[in-house]
């Protein structure tokens, strides 16, 4: 394994720049490695661009990006979700601007080429200028692999990709956890809030399984909420709060275990009286004790952040997605979630989940712009001293296999971001 | 329309604003706070021209209880973003009067807020809706509503250390 001085780490491969236990900090600094990362990894892996519900008839899409290409998912006439290149092939014009909505077809405002939902070409004005230069079956949008997993839907530019569930593996068991968030009824995406920090993409990465910041950075998160929830949170000294990596680059932090599995109830589990008004409300309209029961417990969320691998958290209660921008900027969305179900019974619950991730995510949460100016001291401070590693080491001395093989340590220990370095390792290493 | 600026009521309505507008440039929270009615809500809406609040999801949706930890949050010391905080200069201006008696004054105000903090300046604009309930006198002036309609509330802001 090579190591890394302030004489060789800037002439160094990338790859060699991850060596197992630490991280070179010019990871977050190079622009050329910035370059390989978009080429190497967010045009070759599965990339997370949109939930479900965020298309729920034909006609919906989403516009988004996959790296550095715009595109437009979009569901078509026949129910399958599609991932266009948001580019008309005349020109090049962006076809979409807006982030969601329900249209019939995208038509250039340039030149108006207009096509279908499923990106075939299907008008062009004044066509006779065309007759006997091209063909127009041959000038659909460019389209992406897209696959689904649970609700999840994600693309690639990479045709060669393994099967998006092969990419999962593991993963699937926690995606079906997580959504029994939705007590009972399908989850849906209520909201999001969007910022920018200005730091790479990776500190962020590393954030979604960094149990061991939480009553650092968030301290004024915790005096601010009620002493059960900020008791539901004190995973730090819980031997049972475990973070397991589970392949391909993800990991599953567990800070709360009794959590992990919310349709697993015993019953034993009192629900806080900080809920009794929610509760009143359910009963009024209808719903029985074991609804009630299930919809309550999942308020918070799962105990658990799911981290995939390059670009989407399941963060407890929401998605927490990035988009790298540059080498020192990074757009963040958090994506709140709730039920989707009748309006009497999801309504209140949606209440009160929106009240909660408007507390902690956002611009102006209790938490978020903690995080944010962690990752910018982050990035203003590995610029100095090349030849310092960032530490990935924390827990490397128990870190021990589960009972199902996957690589375990405690939920503050750094196996999540060792698995994630790993993973991007590998996709740097393969030309 | 018949309000005016220069309606004294209206007057005391802007002299609240910019009351504000210099506390917060001042981080004083603490007094900041009241100027707030109990029963006030102060929003900053994702979608900018949202009128109910409550089912859908927003950047700030405080009451009194939400401000009140908010005020803690920023004053007590432990929360690294407010500490750190840009320094910021905002101007409330192109006021427009649209509901006046003696009771309470409905405003709406263009701010500027230019937000300094290590090397950069960050730029946020905003329409903002106020609504002022007239006291016995001007320093018993209260906000009843105030609702901050960033030109960008749809897309990605920085994460903020203060209040707008």
């Amino acid at each position: 394994m090579t190591e890394f001085t302030a004489a060789t780490v800037y002439d160094l491969p990338p790859a060699d720049l991850v060596l197992g236990d630490r991280v070179a900090g010019r990871m977050y600094t190079d622009p050329a490695i910035f370059d390989q990362e978009m080429t190497k990894i967010f045009e070759r892996a599965w990339i997370w661009v949109a939930h479900e519900s965020e298309l729920p008839k034909a006609g919906s899409f989403k516009s988004t990006h996959v790296g550095r290409h715009p595109v437009i998912v979009t569901k078509d006439r026949k129910g399958e979700i599609r991932t266009l290149v948001n580019r008309c092939r005349h020109r090049g014009a962006s076809l979409c601007e807006k982030k969601t909505g329900h249209a019939n077809g995208f038509t250039c405002p340039y030149h108006a080429w207009s096509y279908g939902l499923d990106g075939k070409l299907r008008g062009i004005p004044y066509p006779d200028g065309y007759e006997g230069v091209m063909d127009k079956a041959d000038l659909g949008l460019k389209t992406l692999r897209t696959e689904s997993y649970g609700g999840m839907i994600f693309a690639t530019l990479n045709a060669e990709a393994e099967p998006l569930a092969d990419f999962l593996g593991d993963v699937k068991l926690w995606i079906d956890r997580f959504m029994a968030q939705g007590g009972g009824y399908p989850v849906k995406v209520l909201g999001t809030h969007r910022f920018t920090y200005r730091g790479n993409w990776k500190i962020q990465l590393e954030n979604t399984t960094d149990g061991y910041h939480f009553p650092i950075v968030h301290r004024s998160w915790m005096a601010s909420v009620d002493a059960e929830t900020a008791e539901m949170m004190s995973f730090m000294t819980d031997p049972t709060a475990v973070t397991h990596d589970l392949g391909n680059g993800h990991s599953v932090m567990q800070m709360v275990p009794e959590h992990s599995d919310l349709d697993a109830d015993d019953g034993s589990e009192p629900l806080q009286p900080r809920f009794d008004g929610l509760v009143a409300r359910l009963e009024a309209a209808g719903a029985d004790e074991a609804e009630i029961r299930r919809l309550v417990r999942a308020v918070h969320g799962t105990g658990f952040n799911l981290n995939l691998f390059p670009n989407v958290s399941m963060s407890i209660s929401f998605f927490r997605v990035l988009r790298p921008i540059s080498v020192d900027e990074t757009v963040i969305e958090h994506v709140a979630l709730g039920s989707d179900g009748p309006a009497e019974i999801v309504g209140p619950v949606n209440r009160e989940r929106l009240r909660a991730h408007e507390h902690f995510q956002g611009p102006f949460g209790f938490g978020t712009p903690d995080d944010s100016e962690g990752w910018d001291r982050v990035q203003r401070g590995a610029q100095g001293a090349p030849e310092l590693p960032i530490m990935v080491n924390r827990g490397l001395g128990r870190e021990k296999p589960s009972a199902e093989g996957w690589p375990t340590s405690h939920v503050t220990d750094e196996t999540g971001m060792r698995a994630a370095y790993a993973q991007w390792k590998r996709m740097m290493s393969d030309d | 329309m018949t309000e005016t600026l220069t309606d004294p009521r209206v007057v005391r309505a802007i002299e609240l604003a910019w009351r504000e507008a210099a506390l917060l440039d001042a981080k004083e929270y603490e007094t900041w706070q009241g100027l707030y009615a109990e029963d006030a809500r102060y929003v900053i809406p994702i979608e900018r021209d949202a009128e109910d609040f409550d089912d859908v999801l927003n950047m700030v949706n405080d009451d009194a209880r939400m401000r009140g930890l908010r005020v803690r949050r920023m004053t007590e010391g432990y929360a690294i973003a407010a500490v750190d905080s840009a320094i910021t200069v905002r101007t409330v201006s192109r006021f427009i009067p649209t509901d006046v008696d003696d009771r309470s004054v409905t405003l709406k105000a263009a701010q500027i807020i230019v937000a300094y903090k290590r090397g950069r300046h960050d730029l946020w604009a905003a329409d903002v809706d106020y609504v002022v309930r007239l006291g016995a006198s001007a320093g018993e002036d209260r906000f009843a509503r105030k609702v901050v309609r960033l030109v960008n509330a749809d897309e990605a802001v920085p994460a903020a250390g203060f209040l707008l």
